[in-house]
């Protein structure tokens, strides 16, 4: 038998790179074949990028100044019923504000909160749960007995509590939001590396003398993506959601910034005569969330058909 | 010979999937005797378990079963739900194959044998709480009474215990527990020893054949194992894709197997005395949905003739020296294959 | 031994709650600022004498350790401090507030079940059916509704345009009710009197089927995962094969272990309900705890907000001992 030198047998990176450039591939042709039988989550995907197109090009496709208005203008009912008028597709606010500007605009701040608290909640829990997944012991036990505690708060009320005393605006919102945002990824990470561990090719690359660092980052991480990603997926509808129920309440984004929550807080002393006032935002924020929550099913079939319960 | 206790005729079921029409069991022909053990031998796939799920009506649509299921002179295909349900578990019952994920985790061990015997009203009374106390007491002492006959120790203890608490054989012997509290005719066990250790199965079998011979139960054991059903049946019938290829007394079938495949699996056995090799049979299992044309096991079979993919096969008496050969018993052994039709092919010494 | 585990989990119940506290405590500390300022609403005609009252009176002048132990010893006498702006103990105001609170809750969890029970098995039965179909749209449709916003729109269709339901409130402003317990229900029970019952009732509707659509959405898809699931286990082939009628087989032997992980989902949404609560309460001018703590908020009354979260926070905790007892119960495996 012909003897191997060590060179010689353990592959070179730039091949494991090109095996893996190829599988990388492989998934991606059948994400994409399988994304053609979820056209329902495929719809939920193209609204959500319409909406983020609407907020980026804001002030190309409204006509109005979204934070001033005349009060000649005030309460004028949308453009299907009668008195209204095209100008003011969606009707106006008490102040004369047209609607639909300030739902566009409004946009901005929903998707910037969202997107921002939940993708900085990500980055601290997995970071925060592949720390304590892979290491266990007395750091895992620490951030752990943390973050049950962080989720002895129902998370509103955390919220809340946090807008209280910090004071209202866009910085303080995503801190309290992210404050305690951070735990469910924890979990689901720590979960999953602590799952990931005991596979052998864990042991394996332990063997060969990786360091742990680049076990971690790079063979462990990309494994327990998929399930982060379905997770992320789903938060941001929940951070929007919470987002606007603050704004609601007025802990949120002040006045005169447009926020669907605080819009339809508005309208709410109008109810009887100008529905539309509160009803526009609102329906603005169903149909967001109800895109994003449609889109991250269908993520979460494709991904990870292991995840079917919340 | 007595009138068969339950019989088989051209039972089909048929599942209807996305690539077409699959028969799982096809034009199967059967007849189990009072007291008889019969065993239905054959690989995963062949369809000996969803005959006896047809024998119960236990198809879900859109599966659909076709033929005659004759149990004491009735047709069960042609019941209603409720009437086959006073058949189920009362007249004819039923063993699984994996006891663990069988028995319901979520209810005592005696408790479920227990229902048995109020579901069949075997025990009279009230059915009410707290009307019906001294019912439930007579359930109970008849219920340990059957644990104790599958031999399950301590049953008074066991009673209230989960099945996640028993061992595996233990918990086998429960699952024949609930099969036998009603004092069934007849007995379907589906792969009963599959999923358990050697030496238990040994004890599941005997606790079997036990019951056999003190009740009378006739019994159907579904197996993949042709050394088991050697060991412990009256008569055997060897399935495959569906169809049954080759049927008789055990005697016959061990010793004189005509067809190819019933051959084959007779070379599988390892033998322990001899040390010979391993003669797996080549190929695997053909897809139900796509047959091949003729003889199913065609593609498999060492003395595959062209003539085999054209035509399709009946059930034959074997024969020798053109005599056709009876047990004692009075059963006739018949195989599905080439060799037993009228085209006999002059065989190479 | 199932005792054990119960003492064991209130035994942990304690620990966290007292860290609930230290968190509250440290949320005051939040404040960019000097918090006694911030409560008099800076600029006003304040002396410094009446500055440092105030201050030695929140303690804010003694080392922050000792501030905490002063906080948590007085937590664990119950005492929470006094209301700023109303000058009373704060832990009487929250507690004359809590029975409407918990009252809302429970109407919406009790709504919450009932819608989510029948069409979480159903559904399952009857699965990829029509029903199952439009349900599992709705339920969709019901976790990604905000509540503040569900709650208005139902008050627009019932009570501004139908006039069915009241819009606001707890009970009939000219109806009188003498309270016992707190629970207008209840309390109309008790005392006899049908004109309340009526009145409490048809002001619990709206706001409890606001609160408990989103755990209605919920609980219904987790019930009908896990059924799908216990469907197709063999147990429930082995209770058909037993003669069990297909009701029993559902009703008995599937719904059981379906309600385990089921129930742990429900757990998590008293969170949910209680988070939502002063949303809801703020939308149909409840007079809970939820009010209280929005206008102590704009009242910037601290006492009051540090008090209110941690009564919602323990409410939580306990909610979640009760499910947790619950769960061993369902759960066999789960005997020591």
């Amino acid at each position: 038998m012909a003897t191997t030198t060590a060179s010689e047998s353990i592959p070179s990176w730039r091949y494991v790179w090109g095996v893996r450039w190829r599988l990388w591939r492989q998934n991606a042709l059948e994400f994409w074949r399988e994304l053609h039988k979820h056209p329902i989550s495929v719809a939920g995907g193209v609204v959500m990028v319409a909406y983020v197109l609407a907020a980026l090009f804001a002030e190309q496709i409204t006509w109005h100044n979204p934070e001033l208005g005349s009060l000649r203008n005030r309460l004028l009912p949308p453009a299907f019923v009668a008195g209204g008028s095209w100008d003011f597709p969606l009707g106006t606010d008490a102040q004369g504000r047209d609607l639909y500007t300030r739902i566009v605009f409004g946009a901005r701040v929903s998707l910037a909160v969202g997107i921002l608290s939940v993708a900085i909640s990500m980055v601290v829990g997995v970071a925060l749960g592949a720390l304590a997944g892979y290491r266990r012991g007395r750091i895992d036990g620490l951030i752990s007995r943390f973050a049950d505690l962080l989720m002895a708060f129902p998370f509103l009320i955390f919220a809340i509590g946090m807008m209280a005393f910090l004071g209202p605006g866009f910085v303080n919102l995503i801190l309290a939001l992210t404050f305690k945002g951070w735990v469910e990824f924890f979990r689901l990470a720590r979960g999953d590396m602590i799952a990931e561990g005991t596979r052998e090719y864990v042991e394996a690359a332990r063997v060969t003398g990786q360091k742990p660092w680049r076990i971690v980052v790079g063979e462990m991480l990309p494994n327990i993506l998929p399930t982060i990603f379905v997770l992320t997926t789903l938060r941001i509808g929940f951070m929007i959601v919470t987002e606007a129920s603050l704004s609601f309440l007025g802990l949120g984004i002040q006045p005169p910034t447009p926020a669907w929550g605080s819009m339809v807080a508005d309208g709410r002393n109008h109810l009887l005569n100008a529905w539309w006032v509160s009803t526009m935002p609102g329906l603005a924020i169903v149909g967001l969330v109800l895109a994003i929550n449609l889109f991250g099913e269908g993520l979460r079939d494709i991904l990870d058909p292991r995840l079917k319960l919340e | 010979m007595a009138e068969p206790i339950l019989e088989l005729r051209n039972l089909t079921t048929v599942f209807p999937t996305r690539r077409g029409e699959v028969r799982a069991v096809d034009a199967v022909n059967l007849a189990l005797y009072p007291g008889q053990i019969l065993g239905l031998v054959g690989e995963s796939g062949c369809g000996k378990s969803t005959v006896l799920l047809s024998i119960l009506g236990l198809i879900a649509r859109p599966g659909r079963i076709t033929g005659e299921v004759l149990f004491d002179g009735r047709d069960l295909t042609k019941l209603s739900n409720r009437e086959l349900r006073r058949v189920r578990g009362k007249e004819i019952a039923m063993i699984f194959q994996d006891p663990l994920s069988t028995l319901n985790p979520a209810f005592p061990v005696g408790e479920q044998i227990r229902e048995s015997l109020r579901l069949h009203n075997m025990l009279p009374g009230p059915s009410f709480w707290p009307l019906d106390s001294s019912r439930r007491r007579r359930e109970k002492e008849r219920v340990l009474q059957v644990m104790e006959e599958v031999g399950i120790p301590a049953p008074e203890a066991r009673y209230r215990a989960y099945p996640h608490q028993f061992s595996g054989g233990m918990q086998q012997r429960a699952l024949i527990a609930i099969g036998l509290a009603c004092n069934p005719r007849i007995l379907l066990a589906d792969e009963p020893t599959t999923a358990l250790d050697v030496t238990i199965q040994a004890q599941i079998v005997a606790l079997m054949k036990r019951i056999n011979q003190e009740h009378g139960t006739a019994i159907i054991l579904v197996t993949h194992d042709l050394g088991l059903a050697a060991e412990f049946c009256d008569h055997i019938a060897v399935m495959y894709a569906g169809r049954i290829v080759e049927i008789g007394n055990v005697d016959q079938v061990i010793e004189n197997p005509q067809h190819p495949y019933t051959q084959g699996l007779l070379r599988c056995i390892p033998d322990l005395k001899e040390r010979s090799p391993l003669q797996p049979i080549p190929g695997s299992v053909p897809d139900l949905a796509e047959l091949p044309s003729g003889c199913a096991f065609g593609p498999r079979c060492p003395e595959f003739q062209p003539v085999c993919a054209k035509g399709f096969f009946r059930l034959q008496p074997v024969a020798e020296n053109g005599q056709r050969k009876a047990h004692r018993s009075g059963e006739v052994h018949m195989a599905r294959c080439l060799r037993l039709t009228a085209y006999r092919i002059p065989e190479d010494d | 031994m199932r005792l054990v585990k119960i003492v064991e989990r209130l035994l942990v119940a304690i620990p966290i709650m007292t860290g609930v506290a230290v968190i509250v405590f440290f949320f005051m500390r939040l404040t960019p600022g000097d918090p006694v300022d911030i409560m008099m609403g800076q600029g006003g005609a304040v002396s410094a004498g009446e500055m440092e009252r105030l201050r030695s009176e929140f303690n804010l002048d003694k080392p922050l350790h000792e501030q905490l132990a002063i906080f948590l010893l007085d937590l664990a006498r119950g005492d929470m401090g006094n209301s700023f702006t109303r000058q009373r103990p704060v832990a009487q105001l929250i507690a004359e507030r809590l029975p409407a609170t918990i009252e809302l809750a429970l109407g919406a969890l009790i709504f919450g079940l009932l819608v989510a029970f029948p069409i979480g098995i159903i559904s399952a039965v009857r699965q990829n059916s029509l029903t199952d179909r439009l349900s599992m749209a709705g339920a969709f449709l019901g976790i990604s509704m905000p509540p503040f916003w569900l709650g208005i729109l139902l008050i627009l269709i019932f009570s501004v345009h139908l006039k069915w339901l009241p819009v606001q409130g707890r009970i009939g402003s000219d109806v009188h009710l003498t309270t016992i317990t707190g629970f207008y229900v209840l309390d109309s029970l008790l005392t006899g009197n049908r004109e309340a019952l009526v009145s409490s009732l048809r002001h619990l509707v709206l706001p409890s089927v606001t609160l408990g659509a989103a755990v209605a959405a919920i609980v219904a898809r987790v019930l009908r995962s896990s059924m799908l699931e216990c469907l197709r286990s063999d147990y429930v082939k082995l209770a058909r094969a037993k003669g069990v009628s297909e009701f029993s087989t559902v009703a008995k032997h599937a719904l059981r272990n379906a309600l385990i992980p089921t129930v742990t989902v429900v757990g998590l949404q008293v969170g949910v309900l209680l988070g939502g609560n002063m949303i809801v309460e703020a939308v149909f001018g409840w007079p809970g705890l939820g009010r209280l703590v929005v206008d102590a908020i704009f009242a910037r009354d601290f006492p009051l907000v540090q008090g209110a979260v941690m009564v919602y926070a323990f409410t939580f905790v306990a909610a979640n001992l009760v499910v947790d007892v619950l769960y061993t119960y369902l759960n066999p495996k789960i005997e020591m």
